[in-house]
């Protein structure tokens, strides 16, 4: 960064001065502002002291003058030492001077380079560099990515029409209607735990973390959760006492498919467990400690990808689980399983509204 | 492509895979699971890998990774594997191949 300093000429006034260039030290510093003043001030002292010297004296020469009597009686070493003492101020206050605006001058640089690099960082959507407060990043629910504001509302919805279906199918049980009105029964179900999969594949879509996370449900259904939903293990688990009676040929196929089921599920488990491990060391692998994290988030993104395939592998071989249970049982038996897995998820939510209203 | 011909008329369970793909892995386990050697090809680690995608998708795999090949036949990826199991009928597939170790 060059800039012009000020070239003072000393005047003819200071010739008793030249061997010590006064102005030498702003040759090479800023202070345009204050070089005049300086001038000014020091002609000014000069002024003061040195109203011995005339035009017509030559440089090098003080000598008394008829016209400056008064001031030649005053002792010369003393002016002199008075002189050589206010040099020394005045050059101490331009070192310091000097200190000071450098120090400006940094901080203006370090400020431009911070500014950048928030934009940058605001461009990119994200946060970075030392200075900044990343405790004030993380969830908050008013940040909600609008898909998950749409599948929180379609959900609650969800959840009214299953607790109806659930109702009409044990109205429908009980008062002994025809096959034909339980087959409809059992559609519905089965297709309204099939719209709860779509629409958790839009979620999953919106944000990985948010369902798998399984925020959107009640804390006990939470609990038992796995890759954001329910067990199909489970699943079967609780639908099997209410099954009874089952023909050989159906409790030799419900436990092939108990079987195939588990293993499925522990295959899904391991992956899932391999993800986990590469998530963690994609996030923790790179220079941590400087303030900068962005290089390992831009990395782990690219494997949230992986995520949400898993998430809809898992809603996948709950499909498959429902499907094939249905094949297996007839239209009574498969009226009783819905009714009893309803109720077994709505035994879980009211366990959570009443563990969490209970009076402490 | 006479690349993945070859190979998969060559292994009898054949998974085509890539070494950062988690659900590959999965499918790779479930096979161990059933007493099954799969013969695994990753496919980020062999330059024809890209030409190998594309004649994948050419040859029906719907999704990507893995890509599941039984007796020379493509089976599908990890859905196609997973309903299979779950009807029963991978095990059937699988029972030439199994206990090959």
């Amino acid at each position: 960064m060059n800039s012009t300093s000020t070239q003072f000429v000393p005047s003819r006034r200071m010739g008793i001065y030249e061997t010590v260039d006064v102005w030498g030290d702003f040759k090479e510093n800023n202070c345009l502002d204050s070089s005049p003043e300086m001038i000014l001030e020091v002609e000014g002292k000069v002024d003061n002291h040195m109203q011995i010297i005339s035009q017509d004296t030559s440089p090098g020469i003080v000598g008394p003058s008829n016209k400056y009597d008064h001031v030649v009686r005053k002792p010369v070493d003393k002016v002199l030492r008075r002189l050589a003492q206010n040099r020394e101020a005045a050059r101490k206050s331009r070192l310091r001077k000097k200190a000071y605006v450098q120090k400006l001058e940094s901080s203006k640089l370090r400020l431009i380079e911070l500014t950048q690099e928030l934009q940058r960082a605001r461009q990119q959507g994200l946060y970075m560099g030392g200075d900044l407060d990343f405790s004030q990043l993380g969830y908050s629910g008013t940040m909600n990515h609008p898909g998950i504001s749409t599948f929180e509302t379609e959900y609650g919805h969800w959840v009214e029409e299953q607790n109806r279906q659930v109702s009409e199918l044990r109205k429908a049980l009980h008062s002994c209607n025809g096959e034909r009105e339980l087959q409809f029964f059992v559609n519905s179900g089965m297709r309204h735990y099939f719209d709860l999969f779509t629409m958790k594949a839009a979620a999953a879509k919106a944000d990985v973390f948010y369902l798998m996370s399984g925020m959107w449900k009640t804390s006990a259904e939470c609990y038992f959760s796995w890759i954001g939903g329910f067990r199909p293990s489970q699943l079967l688990k609780v639908l099997l006492p209410h099954l009874e009676p089952l023909s050989d040929q159906q409790q030799l196929e419900v436990c092939n498919l108990r079987q195939s089921c588990q293993q499925a599920e522990d295959a899904l488990s391991q992956g899932m467990d391999k993800l986990r491990l590469i998530l963690v060391e994609t996030v923790s692998g790179g220079r941590l400690g400087e303030g900068n994290y962005l290089p390992q988030i831009r990395a782990a993104m690219e494997k949230l990808e992986a995520l949400v395939r898993f998430v809809n592998q898992a809603d996948h071989l709950r499909r498959e689980t429902l499907q094939q249970i249905s094949r297996i049982l007839d239209i009574y038996q498969a009226a009783r399983g819905l009714l009893a897995l309803g109720e077994y998820f709505q035994c879980l939510r009211a366990l959570s509204s009443l563990w969490e209203s209970r009076p402490s | 492509m006479e690349k993945v011909r070859k190979l998969t008329s060559e292994k009898g369970v054949m998974i085509f895979s890539k070494s950062t793909c988690c659900l590959c892995y999965a499918v790779h386990m479930l096979f161990q699971e059933l007493r099954i050697k799969p013969y695994v090809h990753e496919i980020d680690h062999d330059p024809d890998g890209k030409e190998i995608e594309k004649a994948l998708s050419r040859m029906g795999c719907s999704g990507p990774l893995p890509a599941v090949f039984i007796g020379g036949e493509l089976v599908g990826s990890t859905n196609e594997v997973m309903s299979l199991h779950l009807s029963g009928s991978l095990v059937q597939l699988l029972k030439p191949y199994q206990n090959l170790s």
